[in-house]
């Protein structure tokens, strides 16, 4: 075995030390030097010197810009004087390892094994902050292990062996025992959902085997069956049955849009785009395993949300993502944070290295989203990933044929991820992080990359007759779901395994990454693995599906499970939840006395939920494809936060969507119905702003939410999903698809702390020609500027009432008679070309919005309050800051000014301000100056914060 | 006349294939994206095309470095038919990671016929990220075929190691003499570029190069990204470009297969 070290012969070639360097100040370790790092691989198998620095200099050497040390492994004399050697733990995912194997058999070097890891060299630190250093800097416990001292990569993958042992689980008669049970296989089921199974096991005459219940325990799940939607509700006596389908799913039902091709049925949400495609559309959670290991966590969660498409219908081509984040206050001190949690900007730079990782190497435009920061987040942060795919017509509809071969394709099957269902339906706590980290993985783009390659060129042959992606549950959700109708008969050793000595109970639970499962009619089998082994990507034949509705499991031939597809999905039973809301207690604004106006703009456009997310959206490709005609950044610097993405997906074409996404956490502190409504319109004003057809939108709702048990969360609940109801009728959007993640609390010794209750709404907007998009940022001195909307006395949840550490009771409402009529009437202005830009009014109201759009385009503007619709009966604050819906600020040339107002005839809208050329922002009333700021003080304020604060740089 | 046909190379993880087929298309080419496991079964396949394009992605997912086993493994199988290609007036091209595939196979800046061969690679940028934005450059007469004259032009790039960098200031020398730089980053009033304007550090603003037959062009931005005027972060400033910047590099790809 062969050591060999690979280091930059300048240091200060090396983007690396640089990086450490920079992130010491943030453990306060600015006094300690990093000297140096290198790369470091273990070469095993029986390969000669040559052979090994021909590997070496031909693949793992930059001749340029690096030196390296070959070393007999043997030979080495392990050292410690300062240094630190990580590496992914063994069985952890590590593409080095395939790459450079592939490399190897090119060159014809019996290469059999590889191990990769970095070794730094610091000067100036003790062992104490070495450790810190390798725990919190370089690596995560988590995923990777930490070695003090240099030349310490340590060889060895997980060997072992496995001798079958069917194993049987007794079901205590005693109901403690039994739920004593549940908790400790980690199942998550509740008393009667275990009564249950014990009643049906009893019917049997039998025991279940281990495998049998935990299929019944993912099956469900929390995460796969959304029990707490579908349970029957006491909601403060009102008995409620079925809250998903009595409000987002009716809303649905009623609207009846004939845009609406699938609906709540498949792994995404599918509406007609042009004459061949359709568009389809999902945004998933990954919150609990990116808390734990922030980079894996989010990496593999957007992974997810890409098979969600790739297994819709036959199967969609993505063509862009999305990701929002909530994560807790990214200047928080150390000291402060709830034990065992991660630093919030530690948790934000790796979801966005992680979501930056996987999505770039997809080769798909990462276009939308949103960060949003709030103390409450800190022990359980949220990642939302969503995927827009693009799908032929004729490839939407999916059915599994008894005789159809089971053939999984993808990465190989390892002990990672087992309980990921399970544990998502879980409370978070201080020992999550030893304690689950079973469920954590790291994914690898490039197998994922190769599965999409494959599946949409067997799609276009018409080689498969179903299809879906592992998720959470492994195989076990994806057969058990595609031989629903059918039943299945599986051989679980057929699958590959990444390592000896998996037993069949983690082949069949394993939550390994980039795998599909497609239902393969005997007659196209040998094309398809033909196929599929041209590009490298592998398969296996797990068994088929049968006709007998039973699923059955084989490990080597004996049977370890043979259940009911019926008992499986239809056995569980429904539980009856208890539900309560009071209000908050009141917090009038009679003794409220804002600070001044121009301060407070400063204050707001510095705020991390205001201020740019440059840093983070630079990060992504968000133009691969070629397909980007409104980018998440525009204007003269290009960093204007542009409203929401438009792209134009098929090359050659100018038709095209808008995508943007909407949330309002602060308000649901005061009122979860009208919270919901306000992110339903946030999203619509923000697919609008660029050029979207309000008429031709579809929603998405995701709701990240607290403990659903205790009835004042589920209470919130009640009355959010409500408000989604009666905001898609007033806007007539229906919703497509959905997903919800409860259980986003994090236990510490003082107490519980629950998330902001936040629900995510994502829009679809069809734009029929992208080269009539418009942007936010101003264009041209002497035009004008309207202000669309009316403008309420409504800052409570406010970003600039929360400046003030007051909350105020009156949060933004949606007006149903008059929003739609809005977006219709600013859409069809857009479309005949009278606006030259279009704000949405969100956080920090009219001051900010007015600002962002004149620094984003290098133009002045005036502003006077008094003819802000509404401003009549209003304060100065309220008119400035408060974040009342629908409003729009539109700038509009003179000579279009009259076509502009009648497209908006009966609606709030007045002119209310011009462009100018001038190098300031000055909003009057009357004759009174509220604002009188220059321009590039406010883009600075505006674009510093979040990069700063993420690089280190403020942090002393 | 026929359309000259292009291969446009796919392998694990490159990713901007169709878009750059796309562009050739547009241009007049006759493109086939092909995979590189039948270039390994059968590399004479080459033979049957003027020109060969190496799109962006991460081939391999840049494990070890970027483009290095793509490289690797095009150097192994398809030497002899590169070798061919050139000789015989082809044209390749190596976008984003195609450059750096382009530097590591060495086939960028070339062996060095009429002078010692120049030592330079592509690394991290001074950034320490992967950045996604526009860059303006100029093309200052150098011998590339896929660039004709002086001219200005903007597009964009989306990369981690783009950093281009030479062995010692007599590499740069020999590129500058034979007018080898092909594309170079520049401010917005055309002067020399510092960060963001030069958004990776490259040494003299180096977004691309060429060998001494100026048949082989390799550079970091994506051309592909910029055919239409839409495609621009600022079109909806200014009155709207029926054709983007980059569509130019394949046209003179075209005209030159075509002569």
């Amino acid at each position: 075995m062969w050591h060999l070290e690979v280091r930059h012969r300048e240091a200060a070639e090396d983007s690396l030390v640089r990086r450490v360097q920079r992130d010491l100040a943030w453990l306060d370790l600015a006094d300690v030097t990093v000297v140096e790092t290198a790369r470091l691989y273990l070469l095993d198998g029986p390969l000669d010197r040559d052979q090994a620095a021909r590997l070496a200099e031909d693949l793992l050497v930059d001749g340029v810009l690096q030196s390296s040390r070959l070393e007999a492994r043997d030979a080495l004399d392990a050292r410690e004087d300062g240094a630190v050697t990580v590496a992914r733990k063994p069985g952890v995912m590590d593409p080095v390892e395939e790459s450079v194997l592939r490399a190897a058999r090119r060159l014809e070097i019996p290469l059999t094994g590889l191990r990769s890891g970095w070794c730094y060299r610091f000067r100036g630190a003790d062992a104490a902050a070495l450790a810190r250093i390798g725990e919190k800097l370089l690596a995560n416990p988590v995923v990777d292990e930490i070695h003090p001292g240099e030349r310490a990569l340590r060889p060895g993958g997980p060997t072992g062996t496995y001798a079958f042992e069917r194993v049987e689980v007794e079901l205590p008669a005693d109901d403690d025992a039994l739920l004593e049970l549940s908790r400790r296989q980690g199942l998550s089921l509740d008393l009667v959902e275990m009564q249950a199974i014990r009643a049906h096991f009893a019917e049997l005459g039998r025991h279940p085997t281990d495998i049998e219940l935990e299929t019944l325990a993912q099956t469900w799940s929390e995460h796969c069956k959304h029990k707490t939607f579908s349970a029957i509700i006491d909601f403060d006596g009102e008995r409620i049955d079925n809250l998903l389908k009595s409000t987002v799913f009716r809303a649905t039902r009623e609207l009846d849009r004939d845009f609406c091709v699938s609906v709540f049925v498949d792994n995404a949400g599918i509406i007609r785009f042009d004459d061949d495609h359709n568009l389809c559309i999902k945004v998933e959670t990954h919150n609990h395993p990116s808390a734990i290991e922030p980079y894996g966590g989010a990496g593999t969660g957007l992974g997810g949300v890409i098979r969600d498409i790739l297994g819709t219908g036959l199967g969609g081509k993505p063509v862009a993502n999305t990701d929002v984040f909530c994560v807790g206050h990214p200047d928080a001190r150390e000291e402060d944070l709830p034990a065992g949690t991660i630093h919030p900007a530690r948790v934000l730079r790796g979801v966005v290295e992680g979501v930056r990782d996987y999505g770039n190497r997809m080769g798909i435009p990462t276009v939308g989203g949103a960060v949003f920061f709030d103390e409450r987040y800190t022990g359980n942060p949220l990642v939302y990933a969503g995927t827009i795919g693009l799908i032929p017509r004729d490839r939407c509809e999916k059915v599994t044929k008894p005789g159809d071969r089971i053939v999984a394709l993808g990465g190989a099957t390892g002990r990672d991820g087992i309980h990921g269902a399970t544990f998502s339906s879980r409370e978070l706590h201080e020992e999550s992080e030893s304690v689950d980290g079973g469920a954590v993985q790291i994914g690898n783009a490039i197998t994922e990359k190769r599965v999409m390659d494959v599946l949409l060129a067997a799609r276009d042959r018409g080689l498969y007759r179903n299809v879906t992606d592992c998720g959470a549950g492994g195989f076990s959700s994806a057969i058990g779901e595609m031989g629903e109708t059918t039943g299945a008969r599986v051989e679980l050793s057929e699958a590959p395994l990444k390592y000896p000595g998996l037993s069949y109970r983690e082949i069949w639970l394993s939550e390994a990454q980039e795998r599909m499962v497609l239902a393969v009619p005997p007659e196209h089998l040998d094309e398809l693995l033909a196929l599929c082994a041209s590009e490298d990507v592998a398969t296996c034949v797990l068994g088929e599906f049968t006709g007998n509705g039973m699923l059955e499991i084989a490990y080597r031939g004996e049977s370890v499970a043979e259940v009911s597809m019926e008992f499986l999905h239809d056995g569980l039973p429904r539980p009856v939840r208890r539900a309560t809301w009071s209000a908050p207690a009141p917090d009038p604004l009679d003794d409220f006395e804002p600070r001044a106006a121009d301060a407070v703009l400063r204050e707001l456009l510095a705020h991390p939920n205001v201020a740019s997310k440059e840093w983070v959206i630079r990060q992504y490709d968000h133009e691969v494809q070629s397909t980007s005609c409104v980018k998440p950044l525009v204007g003269v610097h290009g960093d204007g936060p542009s409203d929401g993405a438009v792209l134009a997906p098929v090359l050659g074409s100018t038709k095209g969507f808008a995508v943007g996404s909407g949330l309002a956490p602060h308000y649901g502190d005061v009122d979860p119905y009208h919270m919901a409504m306000a992110a339903i319109d946030e999203a619509l004003r923000n697919v609008v702003a660029v050029g979207g057809d309000p008429d031709r939108t579809a929603i998405l709702d995701n709701f990240s939410w607290g403990n659903t048990a205790k009835p004042d969360r589920l209470g919130a609940l009640v009355l959010a999903s409500r408000g989604c109801h009666d905001a898609a009728l007033a806007l007539r959007t229906p919703f497509v698809s959905g997903k919800d993640s409860l259980n986003n609390e994090y236990a510490t010794a003082a107490g519980t702390i629950c998330i902001p209750h936040t629900l995510l709404v994502t829009a679809l907007s069809i734009v029929d020609d992208v080269t009539g998009s418009v942007t936010m940022d101003l264009k041209e001195a002497g035009n004008l500027l309207y202000l669309v909307g009316l403008t309420r006395d409504e800052l409570g949840g406010s970003l600039a009432l929360r400046l003030h550490g007051r909350r105020g009771d009156t949060v933004p409402k949606m007006d149903t008679a008059t929003a739609r009529p809005t977006l219709l009437a600013v859409h069809a202005a857009i479309r005949a070309g009278h606006l030259r830009a279009c704000h949405d009014l969100s956080e920090g109201g009219l001051a900010v919005a007015a600002a962002e759009s004149a620094f984003s385009g290098g133009l002045g503007a005036e502003i006077d309050l008094d003819r802000v619709p509404g401003a009549e009966s209003l304060a100065d604050f309220p008119v400035l800051f408060s974040e009342s819906l629908t409003r729009f600020l539109c700038e509009v040339p003179r000579e279009r000014a009259a076509a502009f107002e009648s497209a908006l005839a009966g609606m709030p809208c007045a002119a209310i301000g011009t462009v100018t050329d001038g190098d300031r922002l000055v909003v009057r009333r009357g004759d009174r100056v509220l604002i009188d700021a220059e321009l590039e003080e406010l883009h600075r304020l505006h674009s510093g914060g979040l990069g700063r604060i993420l690089e280190g740089a403020d942090r002393v | 006349m026929s359309e000259p046909r292009v291969l446009v190379l796919r392998a694990a993880g490159v990713n901007c294939n169709e878009e750059t087929a796309h562009a050739f298309a547009l241009a007049g080419a006759a493109p086939d994206q092909v995979h590189i496991n039948r270039l390994v079964e059968r590399p004479e396949v080459l033979d049957d095309y003027g020109a060969l394009a190496i799109p962006g992605g991460f081939s391999y997912g840049d494990d070890v470095s970027a483009g290095a086993v793509l490289a690797l493994e095009i150097d192994q199988v398809l030497g002899d038919a590169l070798r061919r290609l050139i000789e015989r007036g082809g044209l390749v091209l190596g976008i984003c990671n195609g450059f750096q595939v382009l530097i590591k196979t060495g086939l960028l800046p070339g062996p060095g016929v009429d002078s010692p061969a120049v030592r330079a690679t592509l690394t991290d940028n001074r950034s320490h990220r992967y950045e996604d934005r526009w860059v303006r450059l100029e093309c200052d007469g150098s011998r590339s075929l896929f660039l004709s004259g002086s001219d200005m032009i903007e597009l964009p790039m989306a990369h981690a190691e783009g950093r281009f960098t030479v062995g010692g200031p007599e590499d740069l020398a020999i590129l500058e003499e034979q007018n080898r730089v092909a594309l170079r980053y520049v401010a917005a009033d055309g002067g020399p570029a510092d960060y963001p304007a030069n958004p990776n550090g490259s040494v003299a603003g180096i977004a691309g190069i060429c060998d001494e037959s100026g048949q082989v062009l390799g550079l970091m931005p994506h051309p592909e990204r910029f055919l239409f005027g839409w495609q621009h972060p600022r079109w909806t400033r200014s009155p709207l470009r029926e054709i983007g910047d980059g569509a130019r590099i394949f046209h003179n790809a075209v005209r030159h297969l075509r002569s």
